[in-house]
């Protein structure tokens, strides 16, 4: 009885309410029908309702409903059910999470492949997941994807492959789809001369593009994305694939204004040189999208910061995944006005008294800060508070962090803030056994 | 009707009462309310410890651990030596052990302390239902927590509160724990005297860490945690002395000094109960008031104790607490299945030396600083390399001499992030949390003689010495020592990533935020909860804190990202599934 509850709600939207019978008269109907016991005829279930209670049943259910008779067997099959599709490839011995059915992907592949519009792979660490993937890949000729998503979910195992047999996979895709929209293929073996084909193929369609960690690609060859697909919405790469001209390209008249660009900046060996942003580049991109979010993650050795935070940069999300300086903490209160959040996963003890209530006073937008392993006096800290007021909704701090002086104990700090803030809040806590 | 051999009508006319006291954990002849209740109006006692040698080389249990348990029985042994009485060490399991010694000691009462883990529970209904077939009267006090966790669920409206801050909410309304009980006395056990048998060393004594399949060294006496009520009792003075003579109740910063094992270091015997929890709390209680002029003390002085309770409760009703899968508070994570990189974690051979030497510390001694377990459950986990928290969670269980089921399986998912909604951005550098913690790299030289000449500027980074340095050191990075099993930099950036695609696959969140990825459960918004008697509170921090749950229910919005699984009344703190993917109501399958 719970799915004829599902189909009334389904039915709210008055979908079919020109087709088919309404859903209580049907009820009826049913009952009507075999009026043994009041036992209702599930075969009379028309198709329309039968493939609304089929999107709501999770895969391995609907694959078990569709043993139970010819009629829904057909439904179970229908296109509208295979537009969107995600291959999860999991090895036992890697991982402790279950795999799509080998059987179930050749059906698939089969019977579905020219339906599917929305698909992901997720990958395990190991080599042969990520051989199955393209495998699949290099199947869906007849394909018209709008999405693609590669995605490792724990080492990245596209990596291993050898990077021919993985290009002439994704080529397939790119090739035959032309009408790609959305792709991510983060930590692939993705090469420039791939992201041509991508490209020459989907240049009118592709709004999001994520690349972290691709090390075949070179700033040409984003580049030439970003000269070719004026579409781009949303951007994701590593920070050596920025450039002065990358950011022109995507201010330029014909581009569409962008709305996110992620940048990582990870270090391969201490002591490693980074290029520098000019600041007339990120002043064209917010000319040219006011709007638009800059995310940025830093990997980094506290020695590496130097061509970081000279200049203004529009950065709204910023995370500093090591350690960072107390000197680059104060640099980016001084360049940074379109901060939104702020996550510091350690940087010292040192006190960051000055740098917070700098932030607080030229950060206006900031709504969200995390800090990690850090030190602030408790003092300095509800001033911060104070300055920033109501407008900070995430307020994640360690309890190590605050030091507590002449003003506030541990015990009353997070009743200053909460007075602030206008919400209770403490602190984030670790188990001490 | 006859039961276990003895008539009833006989039992009932000679009234004898012969008690059996079985120790599990409290492991302690002081405060123990089961023990006085074996020796109430009994006319035999006899305190048992039930133990299969058999089954000791296959448990998960180390050198350690077993060398604790085994001094901590033989302390036990002594003390009641000191009363005429002997503690008698069975060989075998309960359900078997039991109906022999129903039957040889005409058993007519059963006492041990409350195990509050669902096997403990399990394992104790069985024994009580076979002792009731024996006509044997079973009684349990509840005494390895301060607080009843049953209690404090039915007061966080029959949920375990699942945020530290709403658990110490919770106790702050509860009266205080009951106040400890003295130690046994010679007259008390004089009452009921106890037949010891020639051959008791024999059949009864405590065994022998070669008994258990363990092998020894001649001389290998010197170890850091000595197992026993008499030295738990002895470390608990010198903490207390410490207390005062610091005059400072702050929680101590880490310092280089705290990495090492500490003299007044009680965890281990709590979790052993040769040390009781209620002792614990009462002695710092008093001694703060002594030295405060009577104002109440914060709850934060009782920290330590009061994460065990907060695990305890979480756990009591959830068999599935020590595993992802099937467990509804733990966070679905693709964790990688890798025994290579474990067991270099475990082994102490990851080529960072700040792993490497907490690992080696935990392996030879059995305990390590909090902190230090955050860095390396961290190393394994969401910080590097990607390994499921079970696998640690295993580690700690054999090497951790105050690991217990509940206390541990909870701990490693907190550190993990997989359960009670921790951020999970603050990552743990395998190098520079360590060097900020010792500057002096005194710990590694310690615990890694190798590096021991290495300079402080590359102890905790041995590989990016000079090749000069490495071989003034005597100690080349790849040969005398592992070089790094990975790149900090680049798995943290992966595995935030991954925590991340986790996160916001759980909450459906679409925005860019690192912190709102996580759903925030303000427990502590709720409307005032369902257990109508507020403690009285004498402080003005008390005041304050109970002023803030009675105010926010006013002003504050509950904002709940599963807003859709609670019941109409908000009241209800049923928590969704999180072993489902996701959480929402199924949505129609479309981009």
């Amino acid at each position: 009885m719970n799915q004829i509850k599902l189909m009334k709600r389904g039915q709210k939207g008055g979908d079919d309410a020109e087709e088919g019978p309404g859903a209580p008269e049907l009820c009826k109907r049913l009952r009507q029908d075999d009026s043994e016991d009041g036992a209702v005829d599930w075969r009379l279930l028309p198709e329309e309702i039968l493939l609304q209670i089929f999107q709501y049943l999770p895969l391995l259910d609907r694959a078990f409903a569709s043993q139970v008779c010819r009629g829904w067997n057909q439904t179970f099959h229908t296109p509208e059910l295979w537009r969107c599709f995600e291959f999860e490839l999991n090895q036992p011995a890697s991982s402790y999470l279950k795999a799509t059915h080998p059987d179930l992907i050749k059906q698939i592949i089969k019977r579905h492949s020219n339906h599917l519009q929305y698909v992901s792979f997720k990958v395990d660490s190991s080599t042969e997941s990520a051989e199955a993937a393209c495998d699949i890949l290099s199947q869906l000729v007849n394909c018209s994807l709008k999405t693609l998503g590669l995605i490792s979910t724990a080492r990245p195992s596209f990596m291993e492959l050898p990077k021919s047999h993985f290009i002439s996979a994704l080529t397939v895709v790119f090739v035959n789809s032309k009408s790609l929209s959305s792709l991510k293929i983060d930590d692939t073996p993705v090469d420039d001369p791939s992201l041509k084909v991508l490209v020459a193929n989907n240049s009118d369609t592709l709004k999001l593009l994520k690349m972290s960690s691709c090390p075949h690609v070179s700033p040409a060859g984003i580049l030439c994305v970003a000269d070719q697909c004026h579409g781009l919405r949303e951007l994701a790469l590593n920070y050596h694939l920025l450039s002065d001209e990358l950011l022109l390209a995507l201010s330029s008249e014909r581009h569409v204004h962008l709305e996110h660009l992620r940048i990582d900046v990870v270090s391969e060996n201490p002591g490693q040189q980074f290029h520098s942003i000019k600041k007339s580049s990120w002043d064209a991109m917010v000319r040219h999208s006011p709007k638009f979010n800059l995310v940025m993650y830093f990997f980094l050795y506290e020695n590496e910061f130097g061509p970081f935070f000279g200049d203004e940069v529009p950065v709204t999300h910023l995370y500093f995944g090591r350690s960072v300086s107390k000197e680059v903490l104060g640099r980016v209160g001084l360049t940074c006005p379109r901060l939104v959040e702020l996550v510091v996963c350690a940087n010292g003890l040192r006190p960051l008294d000055e740098e917070l209530i700098r932030i607080a006073e030229r950060c206006r937008q900031l709504s969200a800060i995390g800090l990690g392993e850090c030190e602030v006096s408790c003092s300095a800290f509800v001033e911060f508070v104070k300055m920033c007021g109501g407008r900070l909704t995430q307020l994640s701090i360690m309890e190590e962090v605050l030091v507590p002086d002449s003003k506030y104990g541990p015990d009353d700090i997070h009743w200053e803030v909460s007075k602030h803030l206008g919400r209770v809040w403490f602190p984030d806590m670790m188990p001490t056994w | 009707e006859t039961r276990g051999g003895n008539t009833i009508e006989s039992t009932v006319a000679t009234m004898v009462v012969n008690s059996v006291h079985w120790f599990r954990k409290g492991l302690r002849l002081h405060d123990n309310p089961a023990l006085q209740e074996a020796l109430n109006g009994a006319d035999t006692v006899r305190c048992v410890y039930i133990l299969d040698p058999w089954f000791a080389g296959s448990a998960n249990v180390g050198i350690n651990r077993w060398r604790f348990l085994l001094e901590s029985l033989e302390d036990l042994d002594t003390s009641l030596r000191k009363l005429n009485s002997r503690l008698f060490v069975v060989r075998g399991q309960p359900a078997d052990v039991f109906p022999r010694l129903f039957k040889e000691w005409n058993v007519t009462r059963l006492t041990f302390e409350y195990d509050s883990e669902p096997y403990g529970k399990e394992r104790d209904a069985a024994i009580i239902k076979m002792a009731q077939e024996y006509g044997v009267e079973t009684l349990v006090r509840n005494t390895h927590t301060l607080y009843s966790p049953d209690r404090i669920i039915e007061m966080n409206n029959h949920s375990p509160p699942l945020t530290f801050k709403r658990f110490q909410a919770i106790v702050n309304r509860l009266e205080l724990p009951r106040k400890p009980l003295p130690t046994i006395t010679q007259e008390q056990m004089a009452r009921c005297r106890t037949r010891i048998l020639d051959n008791h060393d024999e059949r009864y004594g405590v065994p022998s860490l070669e008994e258990l399949g363990f092998k020894t060294f001649k001389g290998d006496s010197s170890h850091v945690w000595k197992g026993g009520e008499t030295e738990a009792l002895e470390r608990l003075n010198k903490h207390l002395d410490r207390k005062a003579w610091v005059a400072n109740f702050e929680r101590p910063r880490i310092n280089a000094q705290s990495l090492f094992a500490s003299p007044t270091g009680l965890s281990p015997y709590l979790r052993f109960g040769c040390l009781s929890c209620r002792v614990f709390y009462y002695n710092l209680r008093d001694l703060y008031m002594k030295l405060r002029r009577h104002s109440s003390p914060p709850l934060s002085l009782f920290g330590q104790l009061l994460w065990r309770e907060f695990f305890y409760t979480a756990a009591t009703n959830n068999p599935n607490f020590d595993r992802m899968e099937g467990n509804p508070i733990c966070v679905q994570i693709p964790w990688d299945h890798n025994p290579e990189a474990l067991a270099k974690w475990a082994e102490g051979r990851t080529g960072f030396p700040w792993i490497d030497a907490i690992m080696t510390q935990l392996r030879q001694e059995g305990w390590i600083h909090h902190l230090a377990r955050h860095a390396v459950a961290c190393f394994l986990t969401r910080g590097d390399l990607w390994i499921s928290w079970e696998s640690g969670m295993k580690v700690f269980e054999e090497l951790l001499l105050d690991a217990d089921w509940s206390v541990n399986a909870g701990s490693w998912m907190w550190l993990s992030c997989s359960a009670f909604f921790q951020q999970f951005f603050h990552c743990y550098c395998p190098v520079g949390f360590g060097r900020r913690t010792d500057p002096s790299g005194d710990y590694i030289r310690r615990y890694i003689p190798k590096l021991k000449d290495y300079p402080n500027r590359y102890i905790y980074e041995p590989w990016n010495a000079p090749e000069s340095v490495q071989k003034e050191a005597n100690c080349i990075v790849g040969v005398d020592y592992p070089k790094p099993m990975i790149n900090h930099a680049e798995s943290s950036r992966l595995n935030i990533e991954r925590m991340k695609q986790v996160y916001q696959q759980l909450s459906h969140y679409r925005g860019l935020s690192l912190l709102a990825s996580v759903p925030t459960i303000q427990e502590e918004a709720e409307p005032p909860m369902s257990d109508d008697s507020y403690a009285s509170s004498s402080t003005a921090g008390e005041a304050r804190q109970s002023s803030i749950i009675i105010l926010t229910g006013f002003t504050v919005q509950l904002s709940v990202f599963f807003a859709l699984f609670l019941s109409v009344n908000q009241n209800v703190t049923t928590l969704p599934d999180l072993t489902k993917k996701s959480f929402t109501m199924p949505k129609k399958i479309n981009a």
